[in-house]
């Protein structure tokens, strides 16, 4: 993108002589090096994690994971299998599906519905009432927790697994219509006079017209959303019980002893890791946009 | 319905009540939702935070008077600020950084995608990562493996670290070395025992200790491993068995402090130092043999807890801001940065003089986005400190949830904490909400 970019401005611009040319090539030569030196230094916390749950508790206690590159011998899948005979992993890996799959579909149908009715349905008070979900994007949760936890306790329904994907999708409402929102105004009116026309309702030309047209700004939501309540540790760590407790959480219970569970916490820790890697290079571009769109519009 | 409402593109026409309720009826959910999940909680937690621990009697401000009394909230306050002057700055400056320097090479794409990586994986687990990555241990760590690595270059470590003499009085400390209290005459031969060197360090092909013939011109003697496996070794005597230290350097001092010749301890621990002016000299044994190898840092300690578990913040956020930064740069008219290059300004005039300038927009967002995450950090300080560690490395949000429900169960003070957090954003979102503004017109 940007080699191009420089190619055509540089085709445009007075030719600079050939031998400023060549030092400033020269001068990318360090760059190289530098930046391929960064690359790796990022990327060694990561192997090593990796590594290390491929080791032994007793190999990862005497060594550190980079002697394992000189002793492959010592490289194993017993700590994974250990791992997936391990009911409370494998039941809160499970909890993580449970919970960030219904909190992603309801967002993303509650916060479309809403975005509609901001962006193509004038009614008194929409300015203020749009102002006020841009108001609430940066409110942290912290402050919700404990009326949330004793509104949920009222409720009875403290510790379920439906209490933290309400919170989760509540949390998440105002950036999504925000987004959204914003996407929708990019939707030409005339297509949904169009549809009007036709005799199409209101829902026919939401979920004819405007949904798939939006698709490129809800799967960048979907995808954010995914990853931050798969992610997500404080929440699960308030409102879910043992029986709906996430992936998260229970590898946090077993960092207590980080020493002597490094067995169970490096697995635990990679196959956690896994589910959001193989979403964000699948979706990289996605991810990224919704990333803009949240942060620079 | 009132009147004015209507439905965009409708060009003027109203629309039938039944459909425009539906449009609205469109609305209840979302609004609902945040309603209950996020107006009410806002305000029950402001009133919350006046009544005591279990919420049976008002007591004011008090919480807030605790939160700035109490040790760890205020030790929390006071991380706190540290994070948010330092964290957000750093990133931003890494991320800007990066974001120019991608622009360089050919390789930008997978750069990317790696430095960005750590923004697609849970706190938690770069957590679990940065506990391994700081391990104390050089021999576990992976960073105090690199920087033992660095320092053994620049300061070897010497053979026989944790050596001392085995008579104090005749040997004295000095640096990592040892000099002798007594003075030798040249012709003497003295015999130099030390201990409290592991057998494992003495070389395989180390020689019984012997003493050196007195030398005709200047000094002799022998360093040896005062110790005998499994005991029964006489201090000061070179029992058999006994071996010789290879290696050790040794300096003859004279009076005045100067070194007036110096030699090595051969196999079986003997040292000659010839071509001394006869007269009195003290023997050094310089701390080249018995420096400890560098131990590394204790990088979860009291003291680096705080920067280390701001160094994987940057690991984390650094592509976050680099992307943002990136597409910002991409936005900037190139013939911008080429005028000046054309000009004759160098590469950092250019970064300094047009991009970053162009650039303040984009470098302003990136910082309030993560001001607003610094404040609410949580996760980080939860896994990588250890438990022992934790207190000094608190911040709000972790307090927040130890004081509401950890063991203290305090939920007025936790809820104090929590309306604290939510003023500290109050900026950010009147920033949030101007830019809207702006944007909108």
């Amino acid at each position: 993108m940007t080699d191009v970019t420089d190619d055509l401005v540089l085709a445009e611009a007075p030719r600079e002589p050939w031998t400023a040319r060549a030092v400033r090539r020269l001068a990318h030569g360090p760059a190289y090096v530098v930046m391929a030196a960064i690359g790796l230094f990022w990327l060694v916390p990561t192997i090593g994690l990796f590594i290390a749950s491929l080791r032994t508790a007793a190999d990862n206690s005497q060594s550190g994971w980079w002697r394992a590159l000189t002793a492959p011998s010592q490289l194993t899948l017993d700590n994974y299998q250990k791992l997936l005979d391990n009911q409370r992993i494998t039941d809160s890996l499970w909890n993580s599906v449970a919970i960030t799959v219904p909190t992603v579909v309801l967002l993303v149908l509650i916060a479309a519905m809403a975005a509609y009715a901001f962006a193509f349905v004038r009614f008194p008070g929409r300015d203020a009432v749009f102002l006020l979900v841009v108001g609430l994007l940066v409110v942290p949760l912290q402050v919700a927790l404990i009326p949330i936890a004793q509104l949920y306790g009222d409720l009875g329904i403290f510790g379920s697994i439906p209490s933290v994907v309400l919170f989760h999708v509540a949390f998440g409402m105002p950036f999504a219509v925000f987004l959204l929102r914003n996407f929708f105004l990019g939707i030409p009116g005339e297509l949904l006079e169009a549809a009007r026309m036709d005799g199409a309702s209101e829902l026919t030309v939401f979920l004819r017209v405007v949904l798939p047209l939006g698709i490129p700004a809800i799967a960048s939501l979907a995808i954010f959303q995914f990853l931050w309540v798969w992610n997500d540790l404080l929440v699960a760590l308030v409102f879910a019980d043992t029986g709906a407790a996430p992936i998260t959480v229970a590898i946090r219970e077993q960092t207590r002893q980080f020493g002597s569970n490094i067995d169970v916490i490096a697995p635990g820790a990679f196959v956690s890791m896994v589910v959001p890697l193989i979403v964000f290079f699948s979706f990289q571009r996605y991810f990224v946009q919704g990333l803009l769109a949240g942060s620079q519009k | 319905m009132t009147p004015e409402a209507e439905l965009v593109g409708s060009s003027g026409r109203h629309v039938a009540g039944k459909e425009l309720a539906l449009a609205l009826l469109f609305l209840v959910p979302a609004m609902l939702l945040l309603v209950v999940w996020l107006v009410y909680p806002v305000v029950f937690t402001v009133v919350r935070s006046l009544f005591d621990a279990a919420g049976g009697s008002f007591i004011g401000l008090e919480n807030y008077g605790e939160m700035f009394t109490n040790d760890s909230t205020l030790t929390a306050i006071k991380n706190n600020a540290v994070w948010v002057v330092v964290g957000p700055t750093l990133v931003t400056a890494v991320g800007l950084v990066f974001a120019v320097l991608t622009e360089r090479i050919p390789f930008d794409r997978a750069f990317k995608a790696i430095v960005f990586m750590p923004m697609a994986i849970s706190f938690l687990a770069s957590g679990v990562i940065f506990r391994l990555v700081y391990e104390s241990d050089p021999d576990r760590g992976v960073l105090n493996a690199m920087v033992t690595a660095v320092e053994d270059v620049f300061r070897e470590p010497g053979r026989y670290p944790g050596g001392r003499p085995v008579d104090p009085e005749q040997l004295t400390v000095e640096g990592d070395g040892f000099i002798s209290d007594a003075l030798f005459s040249t012709g003497d031969t003295a015999e130099l025992g030390l201990i409290g060197i592991r057998p494992a360090l003495v070389d395989e092909e180390a020689q019984p200790a012997e003493v050196p013939a007195p030398p005709s011109d200047g000094l002799s003697g022998v360093v040896w491993l005062d110790f005998t496996a499994g005991g029964g070794s006489e201090r000061g005597v070179i029992d058999a068995g006994e071996v010789g230290l290879v290696g050790v350097n040794i300096e003859a001092v004279s009076a005045d402090g100067s070194v007036a010749g110096r030699a090595s301890t051969d196999d079986a621990g003997r040292f000659l130092i010839d071509g001394l002016d006869p007269g009195e000299y003290r023997l050094r044994l310089t701390g080249s043999a018995f420096r400890e190898p560098f131990g590394g840092y204790e990088w979860l300690g009291p003291t680096l807890v705080t920067p280390a578990v701001i160094g994987s913040f940057i690991w984390i956020w650094a592509g976050f801001a680099m992307v943002l930064i990136a597409a910002g740069l991409a936005a900037i008219p190139r013939e911008t940065m080429e005028a000046a290059r054309v000009d004759g300004a160098n590469e950092w005039q250019v970064f300094q003089r047009v991009t970053v300038p162009l650039l303040r927009p984009v470098l302003l967002v990136v910082l309030v986005t993560l001001v607003i995450n610094v404040l609410k950090i949580f996760d980080l300080v939860l896994i990588i400190p250890p438990g022992s560690v934790q207190d000094d490395a608190t911040v709000l949000a972790l307090e927040m949830w130890r004081v509401s429900f950890g063991g203290a169960q305090d939920q007025g003070l936790g809820s104090a904490l929590g309306v604290f957090l939510f003023l500290l954003v109050l900026p950010a979102m009147a920033f949030n909400l101007r830019r809207f503004r702006a944007e909108e017109q």
